[in-house]
């Protein structure tokens, strides 16, 4: 929904202003349709580069009938599935395929300290099954330390009950040390994160919070809230793992069910006919390659 | 004596406020709140801290799960308070369910329904035979909270307030307010003031200061009428940290928000508002402006002559659910409607039958001068 700081959080995960974030009643008015947006940027640090894309989607669960809302959003993730099928199937195919497809998608929940709602509940179902999804507790410093726990326990309840795998997933966890420290992300999961994008001066260090007359939230500080958590999760150290469990998992799935209506494929130039895929074809991550083993960081905070 | 002549000129009404405070204060008062909003707003510790109950005691957040099938249901908790000798019985009325489902559409009519109903219960006993003990359930005042994390009001938030805003009288609130810095409290409110205003929405307005009041009382009020719509947090902990004094509010990590600071929420004039100056008010523009307002509606569209004849019909059974309820007119009114109407035809009878005796007159005349 719109105003749990899903901007203002994407422009402190890169701490550059990949958005233009604005106040209410500066903003353009909800729009009626649900429209994603993506930007991309090239952002770099220590030499490495990284071309990161987001995608936006204002507009969703705002309306007073939100039914279907997220078929737009299963749309997109989909279509840049298909994009790298056609890509993939082509007899002369460059060498390196461009990538739009979606490695991450972070659920924003709203601090009500109930429960799941249920737009939450058919959201989650629906895209788990199609992509990596992380939720987290938006704009979460309305809640205390002890209703932030009490909120995270129901909401671990809600999705156990309704099937909800989230990332990471227990089943493809790899070894015994992947085991242990996925438990422990699993255990933390949703975060409860807090964004800002302005900057604070707190006993002379300059930090990024919010400013309130009661206090200085610091985005950075653990004891405040969880975005260090997110942060690291996502890009430090579990960012090649959510592109290889896109690629050897969600993509493959869906590979698999286009190739077995393969009838349907469109007969493009460099058209392949490729057989079937046997029934019992099951997907399960391929040896995983290359990975980053920039953990640390992650393990010591948990 | 000089105190002679004054005793002759002291007639004694000047007492007569005292009376009226005495036979006020036997009869007790009694208000009635609603409160809806989506969940999750803070309406339940709110309402706790206004009025320092735990009216909620007894509550259930209903299960992730309960939710995926639940419809808005309309909850009545009663609770009697005094204070200083002063009892004040208050009904709170709940809207659980509201807002909540994926598919909100029309989930407001049940709420427009039931603040009806209390008008409808209201008219029958005004216009029944023994008006003694008239219960008034009507709604005084709906406090509706609105997200602090939306952009303004949103398009269910509009739709509530367009379906009750000529019922009931509407305190827009903003729950959850500590989760707003201070600029974007004051853009939130001034964006849900413009929209209320573009949308066409009349919330409960407050009556100008009387001219006598002295200064200090005009300041507030005039502040008070700024900071809407309020901006609120609720607490019923009490938060002793060690050097300062104990106060109502929520512990962050980062520091205390004080409930009762004027600086950190607009609760205090919440308070003030709803109990203190205005609950008196608030009673006056139900009975006055909107009931009397439903009163004229329901009566105009009995004056419709299909609505009259089950007007009568009605004399003789008291109405089914499936028609359009009307409220039961007194015997005598409704027999001298049915008289008057009854006239009426009568007369437009006569004429006709004038007319007809003419034509047939003019028609054999002219076949006389035919035959002629």
């Amino acid at each position: 929904q719109s105003g749990l700081g899903k901007s203002t959080m994407v422009n402190t995960l890169f701490k550059s202003k990949v958005w233009k974030t604005t106040l209410p009643g500066l903003v353009v008015p909800i729009p009626q349709t649900l429209q994603l947006h993506s930007v991309t940027h090239v952002i770099e640090e220590k030499g490495v580069k990284l071309k990161l894309t987001v995608t936006d989607t204002p507009g969703f669960g705002d309306q007073i009938n939100n039914d279907k809302c997220w078929d737009p959003i299963l749309g997109y993730i989909n279509e840049q599935y298909e994009r790298y099928l056609q890509e993939e199937i082509l007899i002369t195919r460059q060498r390196h395929i461009p990538d739009t497809r979606v490695h991450c998608c972070v659920y924003f929940v709203p601090p009500t300290g109930h429960c799941l709602r249920p737009l939450d509940i058919e959201f989650l179902q629906r895209l788990c099954r199609t992509v990596n999804v992380v939720p987290v507790i938006a704009r979460a410093d309305s809640l205390t330390m002890e209703e932030r726990d009490a909120f995270r326990r129901r909401i671990q309840q809600n999705m156990r009950a309704h099937c909800i795998d989230v990332y990471p997933q227990k089943c493809f966890d790899e070894d015994i040390n992947d085991r242990i420290l996925n438990s422990k992300i699993r255990d933390r999961i949703p975060f409860a994160v807090v964004g800002a994008d302005r900057e604070h001066l707190v006993n002379g260090r300059c930090v990024l919070g919010r400013k309130t007359k009661w206090g200085i939230i610091e985005v950075e500080n653990m004891a405040h809230c969880e975005f260090p958590l997110l942060r690291d999760l996502l890009i430090r150290s579990h960012l090649q793992d959510l592109k290889d469990i896109t690629h050897n998992v969600h993509y493959e799935n869906y590979r698999v069910i286009r190739l077995n209506e393969s009838h349907l494929l469109p007969r493009g130039p460099g058209w392949v006919n490729l057989a079937p895929a046997s029934p019992g074809q099951l997907t399960t991550p391929g040896p995983v390659k290359a990975r980053r083993r920039a953990r640390d960081d992650l393990e010591d905070r948990l | 004596t000089a105190s002679g002549a004054m005793d002759k000129e002291y007639v004694g009404f000047a007492a007569l406020p005292n009376q009226l405070h005495r036979k006020s204060v036997k009869k007790g008062f009694d208000f009635t709140l609603m409160v809806a909003g989506e969940s999750g707003l803070g309406k339940s510790t709110l309402i706790n801290s206004l009025f320092l109950t735990n009216l909620y005691e007894d509550r259930q957040v209903p299960e992730a799960s309960a939710r995926l099938t639940q419809t808005l249901t309309i909850e009545r908790r009663g609770v009697e308070i005094e204070e200083g000798g002063i009892k004040v019985k208050l009904t709170l009325v709940d809207t659980p369910g509201f807002g909540d489902s994926v598919d909100c559409s029309d989930c407001w009519l049940p709420v427009v329904r039931f603040i009806e109903e209390q008008f409808e219960q209201y008219l029958r006993d005004e216009s029944g035979l023994n008006r003694k003990n008239i219960q008034d359930s009507r709604v005084h005042c709906c406090l509706y909270f609105i997200s602090p994390f939306g952009r303004g009001l949103r398009p269910l938030d509009v739709a509530f307030l367009r379906a009750v805003h000529e019922k009931v009288n509407i305190v827009p609130v903003i729950g959850k307010a500590d989760a707003l810095m201070p600029k974007e409290t004051q853009a939130l409110k001034q964006k849900i003031r413009d929209q209320l205003k573009e949308e066409g929405i009349n919330i409960y307005q407050f009556p100008e200061c009387d001219s006598d009041e002295d200064e200090d009382f005009k300041r507030q009020d005039a502040e008070m009428k700024e900071s809407i719509p309020f901006a609120v947090v609720g607490s019923c902990e009490v938060v002793r940290d060690g050097g300062t004094r104990p106060v109502r509010g929520r512990r962050y990590s980062w520091g205390t928000v004080e409930v009762e600071n004027p600086h950190h929420c607009d609760f205090l004039n919440l308070r003030r508002m709803l109990v203190q100056t205005h609950l008196q008010d608030l009673k006056e523009v139900t009975h006055d402006v909107l009931y009397e307002g439903y009163r004229a509606r329901c009566l105009q569209s009995l004056a419709r002559p299909g609505a009259r004849e089950r007007a009568s019909r009605s004399k003789l059974s008291r109405q089914s659910a499936t028609e359009i309820p009307l409220p039961m007119l007194p015997l005598a009114e409704t027999e001298k409607l049915i008289r008057e109407k009854d006239e009426e035809l009568r007369r437009m009878q006569e004429m006709l039958e004038k007319m007809q005796a003419q034509m047939q007159q003019s028609q054999a005349q002219g076949e006389q001068s035919d035959a002629l």
